[in-house]
Parts: structure tokens; C-alpha cells; sequence
């Protein structure tokens, strides 16, 4: 007799439905299980029209973010056999709109991913021309801002953070750490140009240090740090242009 | 299209540990500015008569007093260690490619509040 | 987006916060329990007295009062806009701020009188 496990998960079908609503399903229990394989034998063997995300189900693509009793997951690495109720709720990530069932809206978070200018800046007239050759940088140099370049976007962070979810205007974790793994990099001169947004009432002011952006992220890109060092490098910034006004830094 | 947006209580910190026990730290600030106010008290009576601050003194044996200082003492405690705990993470440092290990941060951080302890004590209560 | 001042307001939370962290814990005990109970032997009161006079005790204590009274204001008005107090932040700034100063003021007015 196979031990089976329930999902009661979040659907949301504007078509026909002004409400979301729960469905319960019961799939087979396997101990190697993840979410995700419970999700798509929800879609293969049970109902066809759910709707999500995914696609590497290895924990690199970020795709399959969804929140598991309560807590934002990447669902290909949530084991069934870490369950042992042996039931789970679904949701889609919070803070976000959702479209259908599982799928919510990016946009914004796409959007704050441009805003942060995440490409190396150089200041006028100290580009490298290509003859020249690469920017050189040390194994030291890398090691300052490394931790920040393995942000995969899956957005728990975003899930995970009470200030996004009620305030969608709060720049948020990773976009703040994208923009440190630039202001960090020791070939970048653009710190200046990215402190217009990560300065702002809507940026690292907004963050009150809950911290559990950092405890849900799958990569311990740890963005609560980046944004607290941000604000010590903002704070030092402002003194440093209110001594001397027209010293803007790096 | 209509997306749905899935509405956030007020009561939003009530739903889980981690952001309970945040509004419990953010909340010591509270007792933080009590102690503040208790010390002006303490100040204004020892820079003034012997009687003045004989009378507080022994006002600080009272049950009131014990139980304040008790649950003051227990919320600031709780903002010092989270205090020191995240300081780790707002100092980074580096020796060359190594960074230096957070444990070794948060452990002189503690070790200086101990020794600043032991100052505050021997400068108050004497050698 | 213009670049916020939040770095001032910031930065005194920040040394109210690690002034009250090091130094209140230990004024706790002393206050709460070692000074009242006499566990440290009797402490006279001139001892105290002659302290709290001394200019530069009267300067450390100004500071080790003010930034943590700084240290509330900020962390406090950040809770009430989060537990949804939101559409009247400017009257809490207003107020937690306001009380910072009052309480800076008082402080300075009891050092300098004693």
C-alpha cells in the first residue's frame, strides 16, 4: 500500500472566476520526490490546466519559486519527504499580482533589474578601447562583490520581504544586490549614477533589516547585507558632499 | 487582464516567527527610550540632594521597579544580542581574497561589550 | 528618484543603537539590582554626586542619552508604518523625531543644571 501526499494548491482562472480558490490533490508519495515532481504529475496525470512556472528543476534557472505553507521556495528543491503531515498548501510567490494560477506578474521586479543599470559604467573618457585589452582584475577584487554575481532572479527574496509586500514601490533585495555586485566591482565607476535609485526614499531607506530576504535565498547571495552596506557607503557618501560639495566619488 | 493581488493585513507580523520575533526587536526601542527617561530621573536625583537620591534609591527596591527593570532588561538584552549578531554583516571585511569570518566579527564585537561592561562597573561601583 | 537625507537619521539610530546595546545591559544590573540591594558594597552618594558633576561624565552622559533616545525615534517610526500606520507617516516622523529632540533638550537642560 503506496503512501500518497496532499497539494492544496491556489487557482486563479480570471476566464471564468472573479475569486481564486484552493484545490486539493493527492499524488503519490516517492521519498526523492520534489514539489515540483508533484506539480507536474498534478499536470500530467490529473488536471491539465494548472499553470506554472519551471524549467532547469535543478536550482538554476529560478524559475519554480512558489510559496510552500507559507514559506517562499524554490519548489525543485522542496522535498515531499520533508513534509511529514504529508500535506502542503501551494501559492503563487507573494507580494506579486497573480495572472493564473500559479503564474504571477514580473514586470515590476523586471523593471527595478533595469532601473539598478546592472552593466559595467565607466566614466567619460576612461573607457578602455578593445585594443587595449581587458580589464585586469585580481582573485581579491573578485572576491568583494563574488557573493553578489550568483543571484539566479528567482525573487523569494522579494516573497520573503513584508516592506514588498506592502509597499511595491520598495526597490527590494535583489535588484539592490545586483546593483552592489556593479558598485562593488572594481572595473565599474558607476556607483554614482546607481545611488539616484538605490539611494532614494523607495530604495535601502525603505529596509528596516528584517533580514529573512537573506534566510530564503537559495544562493546566500545574503541581499540584506548588501543593502545594509549600502547604506553605510550612502551615509558616508553624504558626508563626504556635504564637506566638500563638489566631490562626488566614485 | 485582472490579476488578483492578495490583500496584506495589518496583523501581517502575527503570521509567522521570523517576522514576530523582528517586531519583538524593533519593539525594544521602546524600552530602549524608557531607560533613557529613567536615567534623567536617576541624574537630576544624584546631582541633587543626599535625601533626593536616597529616596530613589530606595525606590529601586520596590516590586514596580524590580518588575520594570526585569522586563526592560530582558527586551534590551534581546536588542543587544541582535544587535551584535548582525553587525557581521554590515562590517565586511577582506584579507586579500579570504573574508574574515563572521564568527571572529560578531566575537570581538561581544568581547568588547564585555569589557565595556567591566569599565561601566568599575567606573560606577568602584575597584 | 532624488537621493534621500535618510543618511543622517540613519546614522544616529545606527550609534543609539550600539551606544544603548554596550552600555545599558550593564546600567540595568547596576540600577536594577546592584545599586538598591548594595552587592558592590556601600557606594556613597557623594561618589555618585561628585560624577554626575564632572563636566566630561556630563558630556559622555549627554551622548549615551541622546543617541539612544535618536536610536527610538527612527526604529519606532519604521514599526508604525509597517503594522499599518502608513497614510499618517509624516505625523509619525513628526512625533518620534519631535519626542528625539525634547528628550535631546531635556537631557542637556538636566546635565547643565545639576
Amino acid at each position: 500500500m503506496s503512501e500518497s501526499f496532499e497539494l492544496e494548491i491556489f487557482r486563479y482562472c480570471p476566464e471564468q472566476d472573479t475569486e481564486p480558490f484552493f484545490k486539493s490533490y493527492e499524488v503519490p508519495f516517492r521519498e526523492d520526490w520534489v514539489v515540483l515532481d508533484a506539480i507536474n504529475y498534478i499536470k500530467d496525470e490529473i488536471d491539465g490546466t494548472l499553470s506554472y512556472r519551471w524549467s532547469c528543476r535543478m536550482g538554476v534557472c529560478g524559475s519554480c519559486g512558489m510559496m510552500v505553507n507559507g514559506e517562499p521556495k524554490l519548489t525543485c528543491s522542496a522535498f515531499l519527504k520533508d513534509y511529514p503531515s504529508r500535506k502542503i498548501r501551494v501559492e503563487p510567490l507573494q507580494g506579486f499580482p497573480v495572472e493564473r494560477d500559479l503564474i504571477f506578474e514580473m514586470d515590476d521586479f523586471m523593471n527595478k533589474l533595469t532601473e539598478v543599470k546592472p552593466y559595467l559604467l565607466r566614466k567619460e573618457g576612461e573607457e578602455k578601447p578593445l585594443e587595449e585589452g581587458e580589464y585586469l582584475q585580481s582573485p581579491a577584487e573578485l572576491a568583494h562583490y563574488k557573493q553578489y554575481t550568483l543571484c539566479i532572479n528567482c525573487m523569494l527574496c522579494y516573497a520573503a520581504c513584508p516592506i514588498y509586500a506592502l509597499d511595491s514601490s520598495f526597490v527590494g533585495p535583489a535588484a539592490i544586490a545586483l546593483a552592489q555586485r556593479y558598485n562593488l566591482d572594481s572595473r565599474d565607476q558607476g556607483r554614482n549614477q546607481r545611488q539616484e535609485v538605490i539611494a532614494s526614499h523607495k530604495g535601502i531607506w525603505e529596509c528596516t533589516f528584517v533580514g529573512e530576504c537573506s534566510v530564503v535565498c537559495p544562493k546566500d547571495v545574503d541581499p540584506a547585507a548588501a543593502i545594509q552596506r549600502a547604506k553605510v557607503s550612502s551615509t558616508l557618501d553624504w558626508f563626504k558632499e556635504m564637506m566638500i560639495p563638489r566631490s562626488k566619488g566614485k | 487582464m485582472t490579476t488578483y493581488r492578495k490583500p496584506v493585513s495589518n496583523t501581517w507580523w502575527l503570521e509567522s516567527k521570523p517576522y514576530f520575533f523582528f517586531v519583538i526587536r524593533e519593539f525594544t526601542s521602546l524600552f530602549v527610550a524608557g531607560y533613557c527617561l529613567f536615567l534623567l530621573v536617576f541624574i537630576a536625583k544624584a546631582g541633587d540632594s543626599q535625601e533626593a537620591y536616597a529616596t530613589l534609591i530606595l525606590s529601586l527596591k520596590s516590586p514596580i521597579s524590580m518588575v520594570l527593570h526585569l522586563i526592560s532588561f530582558t527586551f534590551i538584552l534581546y536588542h543587544a544580542i541582535t544587535w551584535f549578531n548582525l553587525t557581521p554583516k554590515i562590517i565586511v571585511l577582506h584579507l586579500g581574497e579570504e573574508r574574515i569570518p563572521n564568527a571572529l566579527i560578531a566575537g570581538a564585537v561581544y568581547l568588547s561589550w564585555g569589557v565595556v561592561s567591566l569599565i561601566i562597573s568599575w567606573l560606577i561601583l568602584g575597584g | 528618484m532624488s537621493k534621500s537625507n535618510e543618511p543622517v537619521l540613519w546614522l544616529l539610530f545606527s550609534a543609539g543603537g550600539m551606544i544603548s546595546a554596550m552600555v545599558f545591559p550593564m546600567l540595568l544590573i547596576i540600577t536594577g539590582v546592584i545599586l538598591p540591594f548594595e552587592l558592590a558594597g556601600e557606594v556613597t552618594f557623594e561618589r555618585i554626586h561628585n560624577a554626575v558633576k564632572n563636566p566630561v561624565v556630563k558630556l559622555v552622559l549627554f551622548f549615551v542619552i541622546a543617541l539612544p533616545f535618536f536610536h527610538w525615534a527612527h526604529r519606532f517610526r519604521f514599526t508604525l508604518i509597517d503594522i499599518g500606520l502608513k497614510p499618517i507617516s509624516f505625523l509619525i516622523s513628526l512625533l518620534c523625531y519631535g519626542g528625539a529632540i525634547t528628550g535631546t533638550i531635556v537631557a542637556a537642560f538636566i546635565l547643565w543644571r545639576i
